[in-house]
């Protein structure tokens, strides 16, 4: 935006007639308007997270007592505490990687080094990855109900179960299943963002002491990935730990009196449970404060989980600078 | 242009006492190597002599790399890269199709122009060759280890240390490293991508005094840029112009006496 000196010169000494001449404006040449601009704007970003975490922070600071952390929500969840949400939370995000890691990292390591870049079948999982990012997760939710429940769950029954429900109803699994689907493109791209930052140098050195691809992957590639495949692996959580469209239809509960301890069990989660408190509560004005607590503990699992993913991140990347 | 003749090396070179001709580790014919429609080596013929130094000089683009790394088949992994011609090791063609990739790389090592020790401990960038190849057998590793270190010259220095990390040796010791993880595997051959041109002065003595030990075990075949490198530590060697192989004999003969100016203009540093 600065002009150039040289030019700026010539223009005095004409004595051009511009407000940016005068003597007492002159000091506005070196003003361009874009700092300015974009400075505001970034402050307005950063002035509604402060707003919404002190909102938060405010009204829940005070309801966040051990009592609220560990017991059950009691008198029509207007008291009580949160613990088979923080259970089911934990409990569901944990199956969740369970299945997402494994079939993400075999994902990258196929994409990176068994497909070719330009084979069809590459892009066509490419693109998949892409669009999988970019579905809406409602229509995930409807997908876990109607393939996994209704499908894989029904078909389960009737092959297992002689026709009596058992896994063909909303359940953990089936939540976590559509949970991990919902968080694999993270997992793959972090995933696969590792697997090329890793220098040829490892490969071409295991190829060299007569190890085979799957040798090379296993102890050169795939260790060497760790830190994406960890930082992926928390990424998938604390996206997936904050969603609620893709389990509502696949497993949460409303209120359950006992915790999930089968597969097919319901569930209670965090997510869910704030939904819960905000739009179906008898009482709301005695939920409020539940559901300000509620919120801040999400937000606090979920911002842990990301200082993780960095800590883990770092540690690693220490370690492997020796 | 044309593969080393040892009628007529003998003939040249009345001086040299040969016992018959010297044992060829490595017989190349007509080998072309093409990466997609680029054409890296024409019709390159090459006899690499058992237990005795070999070095491909040339300047850079000249093939000799692509060369190296043909004959333990590392090409293989560059998409649309292809050789067309005879690579004989031992008397078998290493394109052959029975032929075990991996297993020839346990007979052919490699080591690199960058020291590349993989960011886990001495001991087990060292162990890596051998457990890959299945050995589970401590002892058995154990004993591996140390004598690879000592042939590479750095047991010594690294003896107390085997569990440090391999990235926090000097970079000479890590391209030693290097040379005593592709030893650990046993090979015959050892091939050599200018192994001390990322070195210091007192370390690539450190490489060249090791190629020397080395040379009574093992066949060596190494890439440099340095001249007085090439003169000092090899046998024979090759000299390597637009992907033909312009000449190839004794050291001696190509470093005082080419046949081909060619060769004279680049080992006088008139060119390259």
């Amino acid at each position: 935006m600065m002009a150039d000196p040289a030019a700026v010169h010539v223009t005095t000494d004409q004595g051009a007639v511009s407000i940016l001449s005068h003597r007492r404006f002159r000091f506005l040449r070196h003003v361009s308007p874009l700092p300015i601009l974009t400075g505001f704007l970034t402050l307005c970003v950063v002035a509604m997270l402060v707003i919404v975490l002190w909102n938060i922070i405010a009204g829940g600071i005070g309801g966040l007592t051990w009592e609220f952390l560990t017991a059950s929500p009691t008198e029509g969840m207007t008291k009580g505490g949160i613990f088979p949400a923080i259970f089911g939370t934990v409990f569901l995000v944990f199956l969740m990687t369970v299945f997402a890691i494994p079939v993400g990292v075999a994902t990258a390591v196929f994409l990176r080094y068994y497909a070719r870049p330009e084979s069809k079948l590459a892009r066509l999982v490419r693109v998949a990855v892409n669009n999988l990012a970019g579905v809406p997760s409602i229509v995930f939710g409807l997908f876990g109900l109607g393939f996994f429940i209704q499908f894989v769950g029904r078909g389960i029954d009737k092959a297992f179960y002689g026709g009596d429900l058992a896994f063909g109803q909303p359940a953990i699994i089936w939540a976590s299943l559509t949970l991990a689907v919902l968080t694999l493109p993270v997992v793959i791209v972090t995933t696969e963002e590792a697997m090329r930052a890793i220098p040829r140098d490892y490969i071409e050195a295991s190829y060299a002491l007569g190890a085979t691809r799957w040798q090379t992957i296993r102890h050169v590639v795939i260790p060497n990935s760790m830190t994406g495949i960890l930082t992926g692996g928390i990424l998938a959580v604390s996206r997936g730990a904050g969603e609620v469209a893709p389990i509502m239809f696949t497993g949460a509960a409303y209120y359950l009196p006992y915790l999930p301890a089968k597969l097919n069990d319901q569930f209670m989660e965090l997510g869910y449970h704030v939904y819960v408190l905000s739009t179906q509560s008898p009482d709301v004005e005695k939920t409020l404060p539940l559901l300000y607590s509620t919120v801040l503990v999400l937000l606090l699992l979920t911002f842990a989980l990301n200082a993780l993913a960095v800590v883990i991140r770092m540690r690693l990347r220490l370690r492997q600078a020796g | 242009m044309t593969a080393l003749n040892h009628s007529h090396i003998a003939a040249k070179q009345p001086e040299r006492v040969v016992v018959g001709p010297p044992p060829v580790k490595i017989q190349v014919r007509g080998l072309n190597f093409f990466y997609g429609s680029n054409q890296a080596l024409r019709n390159v013929d090459f006899d690499v002599i058992t237990h005795a130094v070999t070095a491909l000089i040339g300047p850079s683009g000249c093939g000799k790399t692509t060369f190296l790394r043909t004959m333990n088949r590392m090409n293989d992994q560059i998409p649309g890269a292809r050789a067309v011609g005879t690579v004989l090791l031992d008397g078998t063609d290493i394109h052959g199709p029975d032929v075990d990739v991996t297993a020839l790389r346990r007979r052919v090592g490699m080591v690199f122009q960058r020291s590349n020790p993989f960011p886990k401990t001495i001991y087990e960038n060292v162990a890596f060759g051998l457990r890959i190849a299945g050995i589970r057998d401590h002892y058995v590793i154990d004993e591996a280890v140390e004598n690879s270190l000592r042939l590479a010259a750095l047991w010594d220095e690294v003896k107390d240390n085997l569990n440090g990390l391999a990235l926090q040796l000097s970079g000479g010791q890590q391209q030693r490293l290097c040379i005593a993880r592709a030893l650990a595997v046993k090979p015959d051959v050892l091939l050599m991508d200018e192994p001390a041109s990322a070195l210091d002065p007192i370390s690539t003595g450190k490489i060249e005094e090791l190629i020397e030990d080395l040379k009574s075990r093992y066949t060596i075949v190494i890439v440099t840029h340095n001249m007085q490198q090439a003169a000092r530590i090899s046998e024979y060697t090759g000299f390597f112009y637009m992907g033909e192989l312009i000449e190839y004999g004794p050291t001696v003969k190509i470093f005082t006496t080419p046949s081909e100016k060619r060769t004279e203009d680049y080992v006088t540093g008139r060119f390259g």
